[in-house]
This record gives C-alpha cells, sequence and structure tokens, in this order.
C-alpha cells in the first residue's frame, strides 16, 4: 500500500511497534489516561474483564476503579452519566459493547450529547467519547453487527469516525479524546485482530480523509473495514489495466470534501463502497456531495457499493449480505469505459 | 410529613424540626413573587411574547423549598415547569425564559449559575445531575445536587437508572420528585402501581421520604435533611413531595377534559402562600405592611420582566452556526456564506422594491433562473 500523506510526520523508530487495532485502542486509552488525569473510561464489563473485546484490558489495575470502571447495565444510563461528568470538568470515555446495544442511549446522544454544546452557546462542551464496536464481517449474531453510522452522522455536533488501521485507531483516538466535541468512535469489529504498525508519536487531527492509494482512472471511496475490500478490488483492476485511488475517509461527519472531490476529479470516476444497508446511508451522502461539486469532471454517473436494504444479515447469510471485491469490480466495470 | 396544615396550624415532628422564621419569611417572599411570576408568565403567553409557559402555579412551595436549601456551590438541575426555581437559585426571570421566548434554547450559562439548562425530555436530566454528582466527588468538591422531576418522569427508564447508579456510586444527589398528581392529561393512578413514589426509593437502597408539597416548611426540612446527608457522604435519597398543579399543563392544553373544577377548587384551600402567611402572622414575624411591601416588589419585578418581554430581541442568524462544535467546521462556514448572501440579495432587492414604491411581500425573495 502506498501511504500519500500520512504518516504525517516521519516516524521515530523507538516509536514504532507492530500490533492489532485493538491493541492499538488499548494503547491509546492508557496513554490519554496518563496524559490528562480528567479521562475516565467506564461502561459494561471494561474493568476487571478488560472489555468483551479486551479493549480496556488493564486499565482497572493500572488506573485504578476511579479511573476505568465498571457501571450497572443501563446504556442511557451510561451515556447521561458521562453527559454530568463531562459538565463538571472530566472527559469521559464510554464504552458501548456492541453497536445494537448502543440504541437505548441514542436519546441521551442526540438530545444532549449533541446539543448541549449548542444550546448553551459554548459554555458547556461535552469532551465525551462513545467507543462503539461497530459492523460486521464476524459472524455474530443479531444485534452484534450493526452498521449504525448513518444515525450518528445525520446528527450536528457529532464527530463521527472510524479507523481503518491500528495506527489511525491510535492516532484517531488520542485526538476523539482531546476533542472538544463528542466524538462517536465507531470501532470496526472485524478489524480488531488485523495488524500493522503503530506510531504512537503520530498525532492526527479529526477531519481528515487519507489517500491509501494512488491511482487515476477511477476513485474508490470507503471507511472502517470496507477500505480493505477496496484495497483488494484496486489490486484486481489494476491487472486489468486500471489505475484505482483509494481514499479512506476516517472521518465520516464533519466531512473532509477536499481530499474526496481533488480525488475524484482527478480520476472522474468514483464507487462508495461501505457496508450499511445503502438507502439514506453515508455513502448515499457521498456520492451526492460528489455528484454536486464534481459534476463537470465525471465521466460516469457515481455508483454505490454498500449492504441491501435489509436488517444486518445472520452469520450464515453474512458473505452474500456484505460488499465484496467482485461487487467492487463489477461497479468499475459499470462506470462507462467505452466513451 | 406535614409541620404546618392548610390553617396554619403547626405539627410538630420527631424527625424533622421547623425550620427559622427568618428562613420562612424568606420562603413565604419567595413564594409571593414566584407566584407572581408564574401569573406574569402566563399573561405573556395569551400576549404572545412567550411561545410556551408551563407554569408551576399552586407548586410554589416545592420551587421555592428545592433553591433555598442549597448551598451557593451546589447545582440545580431544572425541569421546564421549575422557572420559578430557577429565579430563585439567581437566574434573572429574562435569562431564564430565553428559552421560552424562542431566540435561544438556553439564556444562561449553566457554570456560572450552578443551574444546569432546563430539560423538556423528561428524567434524562437525573442522569446528568448524578454523572455531575459523580465528577464533583472525584474532584473532592463539597457539592451537592438537586435533581427536579415530576411525577410523569418516575416512568421513565432514565430515572430508573439514575436512581440505581446514584445509589451504586453514592453520589450526592437529593431527587426531589413533584407530584403534581398529572402528567398532562393522565392521573398518578395510571403512571404508577406504588403506593406511592417515595416508595420507589426502596427498590434502590436509599432512603424515601413523602411530604407535603404545599407546605414549604415541610419541604424545607425535608429536603434539608436530604441535602445534608448528601454532603455528609450519606449518599442520594428521594423525595416526593405532594402537591397539585393548578392550572392546565401549558395554554395548549385544556384540563376541562381531564379533571373536575370540583376538584380544582378543593385545591385553593390547600395554597402554599395562605398558610404560610397565616403561620407567620400568627407568630408575630408578618404584617400587613410587610403585605404591601411585598407585593410591591413583586410588582416591580413582574414591570421589569414585562418591559423586558416586550422589547423586540434582535437576533443573529449567524448564531445558527457558531456553537455547533467548537469550532465552526468548514461545510458550517459554506452554509453561513450561503445564507448570508440569501439576506444581502433579500435585502438588496427589498431597498429596490421600497425605491420603486411596489413591493410586496411575494416579492421579497428571488425567482430562481
Amino acid at each position: 500500500m502506498t501511504l500519500i500523506d500520512h504518516p504525517v510526520h516521519a516516524p521515530a523508530a523507538t516509536n514504532v511497534e507492530t500490533m492489532t487495532m485493538a491493541a492499538a485502542l488499548n494503547r491509546a486509552l492508557a496513554d490519554a489516561m496518563v496524559a490528562d488525569e480528567s479521562v475516565l473510561m467506564f461502561g459494561e464489563d471494561v474493568g476487571a474483564l478488560g472489555g468483551v473485546f479486551r479493549i480496556t484490558d488493564g486499565l482497572t489495575a493500572r488506573f485504578g476503579e476511579k479511573r476505568c470502571f465498571d457501571t450497572p447495565l443501563a446504556e442511557s444510563g451510561i451515556m447521561g452519566f458521562a453527559v454530568g461528568l463531562a459538565m463538571n470538568g472530566m472527559r469521559p470515555v464510554v464504552e458501548m459493547q456492541f453497536d445494537a446495544f448502543a440504541y437505548p442511549a441514542f436519546e441521551q446522544v442526540v438530545s444532549h450529547v449533541a446539543k448541549l454544546g449548542n444550546r448553551t452557546r459554548g459554555a458547556l462542551r461535552m469532551p465525551i467519547v462513545i467507543r462503539v464496536p461497530f459492523g460486521g464481517g464476524i459472524g455474530g449474531v443479531e444485534h452484534h453487527c450493526d452498521s449504525s453510522e448513518a444515525y450518528y452522522a445525520h446528527t450536528p455536533g457529532l464527530t463521527v469516525v472510524c479507523p481503518a488501521t491500528p495506527q489511525d485507531a491510535y492516532s484517531m483516538l488520542r485526538a476523539a479524546i482531546e476533542s472538544p466535541d463528542p466524538v462517536v468512535f465507531l470501532e470496526p469489529k472485524k478489524l480488531y485482530w488485523s495488524k500493522g504498525p503503530v506510531d504512537t508519536s503520530v498525532r492526527e487531527a479529526l477531519g481528515r480523509a487519507r489517500t491509501v492509494r494512488d491511482g487515476s482512472d477511477v476513485t474508490l471511496i470507503s471507511y472502517g473495514s470496507s477500505v480493505q475490500i477496496a484495497l483488494d478490488a484496486a489490486a484486481v483492476a489494476e491487472t486489468e489495466g486500471k489505475s484505482v485511488r483509494v481514499v479512506d475517509v476516517r472521518t465520516l461527519t464533519p466531512c473532509d470534501d477536499d481530499t474526496i472531490f481533488a480525488a475524484v476529479r482527478a480520476t472522474g470516476r468514483a464507487v462508495v463502497v461501505a457496508e450499511a444497508a445503502g438507502f439514506a446511508s453515508v455513502a448515499a451522502e457521498l456520492v451526492a456531495r460528489i455528484q454536486e461539486n464534481c459534476f463537470s469532471f465525471l465521466e460516469a454517473p457515481v455508483l454505490r457499493v454498500t449492504g441491501f436494504d435489509v436488517p444486518f444479515a445472520p452469520p450464515k447469510l453474512e458473505k452474500y449480505y456484505l460488499p465484496d471485491v467482485d461487487r467492487v469490480l463489477d461497479a468499475i466495470d459499470a462506470l462507462g469505459w467505452e466513451s | 410529613m406535614q409541620l404546618i396544615d392548610e390553617t396554619g396550624t403547626t405539627h410538630a415532628d420527631d424527625t424533622y424540626a421547623m425550620p427559622s422564621n427568618e428562613r420562612l419569611v424568606a420562603a413565604y417572599r419567595a413564594l409571593v413573587n414566584g407566584r407572581r411570576l408564574n401569573d406574569q408568565c402566563s399573561a405573556l403567553v395569551r400576549q404572545g411574547r412567550l411561545a410556551v409557559y408551563p407554569s408551576s402555579h399552586g407548586q410554589e412551595a416545592c420551587q421555592v423549598a428545592a433553591s433555598l436549601v442549597l448551598s451557593e456551590n451546589d447545582w440545580l438541575f431544572p425541569t421546564y415547569r421549575d422557572t420559578v426555581a430557577i429565579v430563585n437559585r439567581g437566574v434573572t426571570p429574562e435569562e431564564a425564559l430565553v428559552l421560552l421566548r424562542g431566540d435561544w434554547h438556553s439564556g444562561y450559562d449553566p457554570k456560572h449559575t450552578r443551574v444546569a439548562p432546563q430539560a423538556t425530555p423528561l428524567a434524562t436530566q437525573l442522569l446528568h445531575a448524578v454523572g455531575l454528582a459523580h465528577a464533583a466527588t472525584l474532584r473532592g468538591e463539597d457539592t451537592v445536587v438537586m435533581a427536579l422531576c415530576g411525577d410523569g418522569a418516575t416512568s421513565e427508564g432514565d430515572f430508573h437508572e439514575a436512581l440505581n447508579f446514584a445509589a451504586v456510586f453514592m453520589v450526592p444527589v437529593v431527587f426531589f420528585v413533584q407530584n403534581n398528581e398529572f402528567a398532562i392529561s393522565v392521573p398518578l393512578a395510571k403512571q404508577t402501581h406504588a403506593p406511592s413514589l417515595a416508595h420507589k426509593a426502596i427498590g434502590y437502597g436509599m432512603p424515601g421520604q413523602r411530604v407535603d408539597g404545599n407546605d414549604v416548611a415541610a419541604v424545607m426540612a425535608v429536603l434539608d435533611e436530604a441535602v445534608e446527608r448528601a454532603r455528609g457522604g450519606g449518599g442520594p435519597s428521594l423525595v416526593e413531595a405532594h402537591t397539585y398543579r393548578m392550572q392546565a399543563h401549558t395554554n395548549a392544553d385544556d384540563d376541562t377534559r381531564y379533571r373536575e373544577r370540583d376538584e380544582v377548587k378543593a385545591w385553593v384551600e390547600r395554597d402554599p402562600l395562605t398558610r404560610m402567611r397565616a403561620y407567620l402572622s400568627a407568630a408575630g414575624a408578618w404584617s400587613a405592611e410587610d403585605d404591601s411591601a411585598l407585593a410591591a416588589e413583586a410588582e416591580t419585578m413582574a414591570s421589569a420582566l414585562r418591559d423586558a418581554l416586550n422589547r423586540e430581541v434582535e437576533v443573529d442568524p449567524e448564531d445558527l452556526f457558531r456553537y455547533v462544535y467548537a469550532s465552526r467546521p468548514a461545510h458550517l462556514d459554506r452554509q453561513w456564506n450561503k445564507l448570508k448572501d440569501e439576506l444581502e440579495r433579500t435585502a438588496a432587492f427589498e431597498a429596490t422594491g421600497a425605491a420603486g414604491g411596489g413591493t410586496t411581500e411575494s416579492g421579497t425573495k428571488e425567482q430562481k433562473s
């Protein structure tokens, strides 16, 4: 993979380690808790167990039960509790355990977390990070594999991010915790055990997309676990003589239009790849923005490769539901190459 | 629990002492000012100066007690019906009414006033109160949080979650339920099958106390004790004040559909103002001269409020974009520029039209090409 504009600066060798995304997230939490005493980590099973995905492993032992602790089993409670803590000087990081378990907290998120800064003309900021193990691809049963990003992305006041590499998982979680605004931090479950280099000295501003592969014929735009699908499709397309650029959106909202539009203008063709159901999705929004802003550069309509408009598939049907390399290649082929 | 009944007669209680006459005089002044504020605001709704006003007429004893038992560093978490409590805590009436006037979603700085923004969704603010109180404990602050809600809110999941969190983490919060018998139109009997709302405390492992909500002395005594327990590290408690909403839920409500006039009239006899005046008068702590002075004070407040609300407030359309994020992102810059351009073109068009003398209402927008 070619890194075009990332990492931001040359890594100091001593800070680089190869680790899984899960380990990178754990490291980011620990480093943030060392850096700032007001950072608190809490949720369901995050203490002794270290979280069902072990993202908070060892934090209670290291920082004590006042800094990393289990709450009663109540998602709205966790979120509302975080609001009050943030009102009084804390920087809460909450774990929602699974995407579809977060819905009881939805009222607190959209009515208060997202709005209180605006309501109070900035007097009360909500520096809350909502960590959501997110998306499918792991054969999970019902309510364990939702792609819920559009619900959050539709809500003004929230920053919604989704890392695709261990490096971004580390850097973006650090940035999310330092952000004065609430951040919904979507962690692609499928990537928890994927490995990559992590430079803990790299700092990443939220709101920036990343070009992960250069190319001149078509741009694939993606985020989370779908980035790897896009990269795999790009490699195959290259053998068929098409030069494919891949952009990882990383911050879904506020969205880095500049990087996306520049890529699409350079290639003239674009496909958005994401696993969530397509209707009223982040993918739909990206396509609309591209059409509105890059129309005169386009050689063909912008296409979407998404999940079907059905509830997330049961484990044995998942492979039929999720976007895969073939589906992306079909979309690339449909981009009016004859003209 | 009751210390002073409808006639002004006292009833000694083994647990709760009568507050001092000095505090009760302060409470009575706040009751009268609160009643005047409620009635002035209801009038301002009829005059179109407020979009809506949920009056606490009849519930002023709860409002006054909730604010008077707090110290300067304590916090108050109010609902939409708690304007009197907010004002009594030091927020100016105009700032408190910005939300209901409709020019912004909150008119005061919560950190400065130690009053949380008024909550409209039911019971959600109770969790915020618990979180804030827990943060205070972690920071070693001597802060108690008074969290208000109504009887309807006790049916919400967040009510349960807030009490449960508060008890598990032993936070310094007093949950104060103003049971005014109705959640808009639904009576308490359809809200709960529990013998009382105070009973709910038992299930969370915290003390619960029921008090006559129209007896300001009793409400203060009970809340005093709960605040003191919280401040001393004794954890949260639940206080249910039994009171009555004398007026409709808001101006959009027709309360003749769900309650008999006789029921409302019966509660006039239990008015929190008359009994406190009777008590203070009998105790020699209040006179007819005091009445006139207080009436004048209340009238001055009401008149200043009328003046404030009769002034046209200039709203700034850029405010739409200013506070959504800590720093304004590019897409909101673009949207503001678009709106600004639209406003400038409209203004220019209106100026031209006015010069030509023929502008109509429908002619103020440019036609799309």
